[in-house]
């Protein structure tokens, strides 16, 4: 007898797949318009996301984020919110980590790193608990407000680099003061990776332990899946969905953190370079499933880390793996539509 | 303007099934050209049924329609539309952002692909002219006051020329003094010879000052057949919910003693509707353990907010509600404290999620708890489905699985999950809400007699219903909610059909 939970997990699973097949097929004739064969750039896309060794550490290294990123809107979703904050919230999180570390008076390394990376946590789940207690006190619409912090989150930024926080021996580039070098993140030993990939890996179990196995991850389904049953049901909805939120934003200020603390040292304008957008794209993929997340965001690092070979190779824009991640949402938005209808229906008698 | 008389619509043993549901059995009516003829009965008596079949909504069984002496077959809402049926909602059907000229071009259905203006809005003029009363075509919809827009409604099947008019409950939405005046306005049209008039309602009132002809429903079959004046209150309501004093039950035994200490106090409450004016305006009750306590009345007279304070759905503005003589807002520990159950009408709007397991929403009172909960913090998964296979199997739900989603099953076991939910637990008090609302005969037997059970075993419990029979057959005490306050309250012994019906019907207003 089939197991009807592994069915339920294998419909969506499968949407998403073939949503993927799809979107690469569009963007081969896409590009096949320029004049660049099909296999060629198929092969392309392999070599430069999971070809070499290189390639590898460089879409580990972009998946990190990504991947973090997805947990804000994830986890919001399972709460009933659209968040599209995370690019906000990676911000927010960066300057964290870079006030604390350049005030805290600590030596310790791997301490240092640690509240380093705390701060960036506490910033960005503050920031998304905002938009999470506007919504329950003053109805407030999530969506649109997470979207507006986004642009109040750089709007901070660019003040506090650009003068307040501004190292101003930096003049190629308007940056913040830079942490200092021994709370850096080291790379994971034999590898040119830092340990974000691992960390975002980690909060990922930890998640779907959360949501799974507590009662907390179930209280959040309850509310997210009817919200009069929870009331119902005595649940403080208020406080499941701020702390939710507050949990989504942490991830993705922790994803900011780690860009501070494993890659540039200081906040400038390289944490505004769209992971919280991919997130949101690899958060649709995985269908609110924070173990499907790892999959899908270290397809999307892949994706974007060969960005860079197809531009030597064929002469495209950078942005041309933009066009294909914009394809491979049109599809996952569509193929929405097939959910339910491609698997036989399991109504009981 | 009409040179012809409007219709004669006689509709001869009209029956209508849905599913084990007989909606109507073998109705009858003569709906007599230029008069109004009401419709009355409870909810659920039928009455929307047979005007859906006459309109073509529905599909009737048996039956046959017939429009002036001539057997029609209306399988369609566009033939009756041809024949000039036209039927007005309870609920507007306008576009509140457009103006009243855009909404009747926008009510003829095929609409030209340039809309002459000019020309549209002379043909209304001269329409108006002829209409007892009339509305500015340039306003805006959403300016109109609840009568106006009503009137509109009435004008735009009018200008469609419509000559046979069903208006279903028009007045729910309107003032008093508002549904005077558009039933004054509809009695003249009839006088008028311009238009026949089936009003669906169930205020006496109305029926009183309005109606010519009466046909009552009661339990889909028909009650009765009378003209106006020869229809007092007393022989309306005794047609309307059955004759005589409460009919002792097939299954209820008074309870035994019920006395002391209320176990919920509902004291002077007040909570808004969905509109944000007041519904509840000051209502008090009291439960005591071992009985039950039916609150009947006819629907929008705040029942359904009323069960919704209770649950934790709704605000208050003011009074109080203790239970088990503390101060009760409906939170997790209050009501695990006090042993509270609600079961709700419609439970996959209102207290199951459809997305969920079965297993899961079987849980949803007790995942915090031992066994399925290890320190109030980790949810023990395993123990989900053994918990969910017991229950499924005493209150036999038909799953073929505990983890098969929610709203794979129907509605009837759906009802069974929130029971097996809420009654498999010790509960002190139950808040019941239309229990058997859509189920057949035995089924609805079933949850009533669960119901019984719960009191025989000590619970209070506050049985909210719109169905008067129901009450009766289970109720200790019988309280009427009329426009947001109790305004009666009789014991099971002495209640009189008629009392309690003329109360649900507004008696005390007029």
């Amino acid at each position: 007898m089939l197991d009807l939970r592994s069915q339920e997990w294998l419909e969506p699973f499968l949407l998403s797949v073939g949503a993927l097949i799809v979107a690469l097929l569009l963007f081969g004739a896409f590009m096949m318009l320029q004049g660049i064969p099909p296999l060629e750039l198929y092969s392309a896309l392999y070599i430069g996301s999971f070809g070499t060794r290189i390639s590898i550490e460089n879409s580990l290294t972009l998946a990190a984020p990504i991947l973090l990123a997805a947990l804000c809107t994830l986890i919001a979703a399972r709460v009933g919110l659209l968040v599209m904050g995370g690019e906000g919230a990676i911000v927010l999180g960066g300057l964290g980590a870079v006030l604390v570390g350049v005030a805290l008076p600590l030596s310790s390394p791997l301490l240092g790193s640690l509240l380093c990376l705390l701060a960036g946590a506490l910033f960005g789940g503050l920031w998304i608990a905002m938009a999470g207690g506007l919504k329950r006190v003053r109805g407030v619409n999530e969506t649109i407000s997470t979207l507006l912090l986004n642009y109040i989150a750089i709007a901070i930024l660019n003040h506090l680099i650009s003068g307040p926080i501004r190292d101003f021996s930096q003049t190629l580039k308007a940056q913040s003061w830079s942490i200092p070098s021994y709370f850096m993140m080291p790379n994971i030993p034999g590898w040119s990776v830092h340990w974000g990939i691992l960390i975002g890996i980690l909060v990922c179990v930890l998640l779907h332990v959360l949501l799974r196995h507590t009662t907390f991850g179930f209280s959040m389904d309850v509310v997210g899946g009817n919200n009069r049953a929870a009331q119902m049901a005595g649940l403080p909805i208020t406080s499941i969905v701020v702390i939710s939120c507050f949990l989504g934003g942490a991830a993705a200020g922790l994803a900011g953190a780690i860009e501070v603390v494993a890659v540039h040292g200081a906040a400038s304008e390289s944490l505004v370079v769209g992971f919280g957008y991919t997130g949101i794209l690899v958060a649709f993929l995985a269908r609110q499933k924070p173990l499907a997340v790892i999959f899908f965001a270290l397809l999307m690092g892949g994706i974007a880390a060969s960005g860079g070979l197809l531009q030597r190779r064929f002469d495209v824009p950078y942005a041309a793996t933009a066009v294909l991640q914009g394809m491979i949402f049109l599809c996952v938005l569509a193929s929405s539509a097939l959910s339910g209808r491609i698997l036989p229906e399991r109504k009981s008698k | 303007m009409t040179v012809l008389p409007p219709p004669t619509i006689e509709l001869r043993n009209i029956s209508k099934q849905f599913g084990t549901v007989r909606a109507l059995d073998a109705v009858s009516a003569r709906f007599q050209s230029g008069r109004v003829h009401a419709l009355l009965g409870e909810n659920g008596a039928g009455k929307s049924t047979l005007v859906k079949c006459l309109l073509g909504y529905y599909r009737a069984d048996a039956g046959e329609t017939i429009v002036d002496g001539r057997r029609v077959a209306i399988s369609h809402p566009a033939e009756a539309h041809a024949l000039g049926l036209g039927m007005v909602y309870q609920h507007f059907t306008l576009v509140p952002q457009m103006t009243v000229a855009e909404n009747f071009v926008l009510g003829r259905g095929k609409i030209p692909l340039v809309v002459k203006w000019k020309d549209e809005q002379d043909q209304l003029r001269s329409f108006m002219a002829g209409m007892p009363f009339r509305l500015d075509p340039q306003r805006k919809v959403s300016t109109l006051a609840a009568g106006e827009k009503q009137k509109l409604e009435i004008l735009k099947q009018l200008y469609l020329g419509r000559r046979f008019l069903v208006l279903d409950e028009p007045t729910s939405v309107l003032t008093p003094a508002e549904a005077d005046e558009v039933l004054g306005e509809m009695r003249n049209l009839a006088n008028a010879s311009k238009l026949t008039v089936v009003l669906i309602t169930h205020k006496f009132r109305e029926v009183e000052q309005f109606a010519q002809d009466v046909t009552v429903l009661r339990g889909g079959k028909l009650a009765g057949s009378v003209d106006q004046k020869d229809a007092s209150k007393e022989t309306l309501a005794t047609m309307m919910f059955g004759g005589g004093t409460a009919e002792k039950s097939r299954v209820a035994k008074p309870a035994a003693v019920a006395d002391g200490v209320p176990y919920l106090k509902i004291h002077e409450l007040i909570a808004d509707g969905d509109r944000g004016t007041p519904v509840l305006n000051g209502v008090s009750i009291d439960v005591r353990p071992g009985e039950i306590v039916g609150v009947a009345g006819v629907s929008g007279n705040g029942q359904k907010e009323l069960v919704e304070v209770l649950a934790g759905q709704r605000a208050t503005t003011s009074g109080s509600i203790l239970v088990d003589r503390q101060a009760f807002s409906g939170t997790r520990s209050e009501i695990k404290r006090a042993g509270v159950a609600l079961i709700s009408e419609e439970p996959l709007a209102n207290s199951a999620v459809r997305t969920l397991s079965v297993m899961e929403n079987l849980a949803l009172r007790q995942f915090d708890e031992k066994p399925l909960s290890l320190a109030k913090f980790f949810l023990n998964r395993s123990r989900l489905a053994p918990f969910a296979r017991d229950l499924i199997q005493r209150y036999k739900v038909r799953a073929s699985s505990p983890f098969v989603r929610l709203d794979t099953l129907s509605g009837g076991n759906v009802q069974r999950v929130v029971l097996a939910r809420e009654l498999s637990r010790d509960v002190k008090l139950l808040i019941v809400q239309n229990p058997c609302f859509g189920l057949d005969a035995s089924a609805a037997t079933n949850i009533r007699q669960q119901i019984v059970d719960a009191r025989d075993r000590g619970a209070a419990v506050l049985l909210v219903s719109e169905d008067l029979d129901e009450i009766l057959e289970i109720s200790d005490r019988i309280l009427v909610l009329s426009e947001g306050t109790v305004s009666f309250e009789t014991s099971r012994a002495n209640a009189e059909v008629y009392e309690i019906g003329r109360h649900m019907a507004g008696a005390h207003a007029a």
